[in-house]
């Protein structure tokens, strides 16, 4: 036996790595309404992701008419698109993402 | 997430199999109040009228009409809860609080830090051994890992892999092969739904300092070495990237046998080609170990017979379009292939030049319109060429530089085995190894 043993317990090590600080982030503050305001629905560009959007934008037309869509993608799927970024905040009041598999 | 930092308020809706991962994201991210919306599993292959039928249901998780959930997250007002946001640290202890073996075999299991095979358990005497395997000091930072590309990396000391070593059953005289593995920054454990694994090829003289067997049965349980550096790598990638749990931090949707053990060394004695590390820049005197991302699809052949090239062109052609061909090639195929001239550049040439497959086939490939549809509709070239084609157009598969071959197995018959095996990481969507080839004289 090749093991520390005090009666019959054995000390090992833990196997896990080291998990990074999470700093907490706020949320932004919400809308008091959506009317008159621009909603972009971002496409991930998953398979199918795309059609979902336009569902969607149809949805928001014919139900919240005042809401005003814009659908957007980003270049790659995964990726980060600080240009696609950039335009959502300069332009947009909300954003809704979808969507996977 | 950065939407939501930079001030404009988000939901992101996902279809609810990954209602947990989604959670477990935000709250990594230190949002966990993040807005979130679920349809049902699957919008793939969904109709427009499906989508539309989604859209106009029910939440899949809350049971909430599906768009108010979407509505009142863009203009609930923000509680108390939303406004603090999540800051915390999550520690790792160096040792476990003293038990029985029993027991801690029990915990390993419970906290899913085995791969469900009986492990050693990590004593502090057989972690002291392991680490007489290298000159590093047991503190010092070998790398990051992640599960997959939105994940937050965890870090990882030599000490910490040394442990994983031990619990995989490794010798000492394998760890800096070991070590190597880990520095290569590739899991073993990608969380991809597609049930990626990662294969590992060894060359140099290590191989046969530490006995590792290149061939009969040299991807099967035939020798230590072979098998317990791959289990290592395994064990070590679920266990330093912070899990590999399935729905939380995987979600392969089949799993993938070579996600338990997957290392091979390079028959370079009886190869009539170059080592694959002297292919990369490295001498035959270097000893280093390489990784092939993805391992998903397995296809075989023999030969070189009358009828290799149409054998070739099937297999090839049946392979992901997304995932290039890693091809394992037993020494008689590899002798045989030189014969015809074809020495290991000419084949690979060759075998990028005849793979191919009607435009239609190509494009409706799931990885490929997620992940290089986009660019080419973004004129990325040559997709966005590619994209112009004709559907009956025959498209090239693969580049040259995309194909690799390795050659190894006992001579008990002329086979090939062609695995999806993505070198480097590369590739639209993949984020690239930096090291896909790691020296293992570094981690001596």
């Amino acid at each position: 036996m090749d093991t520390r043993v005090t009666d019959r317990r054995v000390t090992v090590h833990d196997p896990r790595g080291y998990p990074p600080k999470v700093v907490g982030k706020r949320l932004a503050p919400r809308l008091q309404s959506l009317d008159g305001k621009v909603v972009y629905l971002v496409d991930c560009l998953f398979d199918n992701s795309g059609p979902f959007m336009e569902e969607m934008r149809q949805w928001f037309a014919e139900h919240l008419p005042k809401v005003i869509t814009r659908v957007i993608t980003p270049r790659e799927s995964w990726v980060d698109d600080p240009d696609m970024r950039a335009k959502v905040e300069a332009d947009g009041d909300a954003a809704i993402l979808g969507v996977g598999l | 997430m950065s939407l939501e930092s930079s001030g404009v308020p988000t939901v992101a809706v996902h279809t609810n199999v990954f209602a947990r991962i989604a959670r477990a994201v935000a709250l990594a991210n230190g949002m966990p109040r993040t807005r979130q919306a679920f349809v049902p599993q699957p919008v793939v292959g969904r109709s427009p009228a499906e989508l539309r039928a989604y859209i106009e249901g029910n939440d899949a998780v809350s049971g909430r009409p599906f768009m108010q959930e979407v509505i009142e997250a863009l203009s609930r007002p923000l509680d108390e809860e939303d406004l603090k946001g999540a800051t915390f640290e999550r520690a790792t202890p160096r040792l476990l609080e003293p038990d029985s073996e029993e027991n801690l075999q029990e915990l390993f299991i419970r906290n899913r830090w085995t791969d469900f095979l009986p492990i050693v358990l990590p004593t502090e005497e057989r972690v002291e051994r392991m680490l007489k395997g290298t000159s590093h000091p047991p503190d010092k930072i070998v790398g990051r890992l992640r599960p997959t590309a939105f994940r937050e990396y965890w870090e990882f000391t030599v000490e910490k892999v040394a442990v994983n070593a031990v619990m995989a059953g490794a010798r000492p005289e394998y760890f800096p092969v070991i070590l190597a593995l880990a520095a290569t920054g590739q899991t073993a454990r990608s969380s991809s739904t597609t049930s990626f694994a990662t294969i590992s090829v060894v060359n140099g003289p290590i191989r046969n300092e530490i006995g590792m067997d290149s061939g009969v049965g040299v991807m099967g349980p035939y020798n230590h070495a072979n098998a317990t550096i791959g289990r290592a790598y395994s064990l070590l990638s679920q266990n330093l990237q912070g899990g590999s749990v399935p729905g939380d931090t995987y979600l392969g949707t089949l799993g993938n046998w070579y996600g338990y053990t997957a290392a091979l060394p390079e028959a370079e004695e009886r190869s009539p080609w170059p080592p694959f590390h002297v292919d990369h820049g490295f001498k035959p005197t270097d000893s280093t170990v390489s990784v092939f991302f993805g391992s998903w699809y397995t296809h075989a052949g023999q030969g070189p017979r009358e009828t290799w090239q149409s054998l070739l062109i099937r297999t090839l052609a049946a392979t992901d379009h997304y995932l290039p061909p890693l091809i394992v090639m037993d020494p008689i195929s590899a002798r045989g292939f030189d014969s015809l001239g074809l020495n290991k550049g000419k084949l690979i040439a060759w075998c990028a030049e005849h793979a191919r497959l009607p435009a239609r086939d190509y494009w409706d490939n799931q990885w490929v319109q997620t992940l290089v549809h986009p660019l080419a509709v973004a004129g990325v070239e040559p997709h966005a060429t590619r994209l112009k084609a004709k559907p009956d157009e025959l498209l090239q598969l693969f580049w040259p530089e995309d194909i690799h071959i390795v050659v190894a197995g006992g001579e008990t018959q002329g086979l090939w085995k062609i695995f999806g095996g993505r070198y480097g990481g590369r590739g639209p969507g993949a984020p690239a190894v930096v090291n896909p080839t790691m020296s293992v004289d570094a981690w001596r």
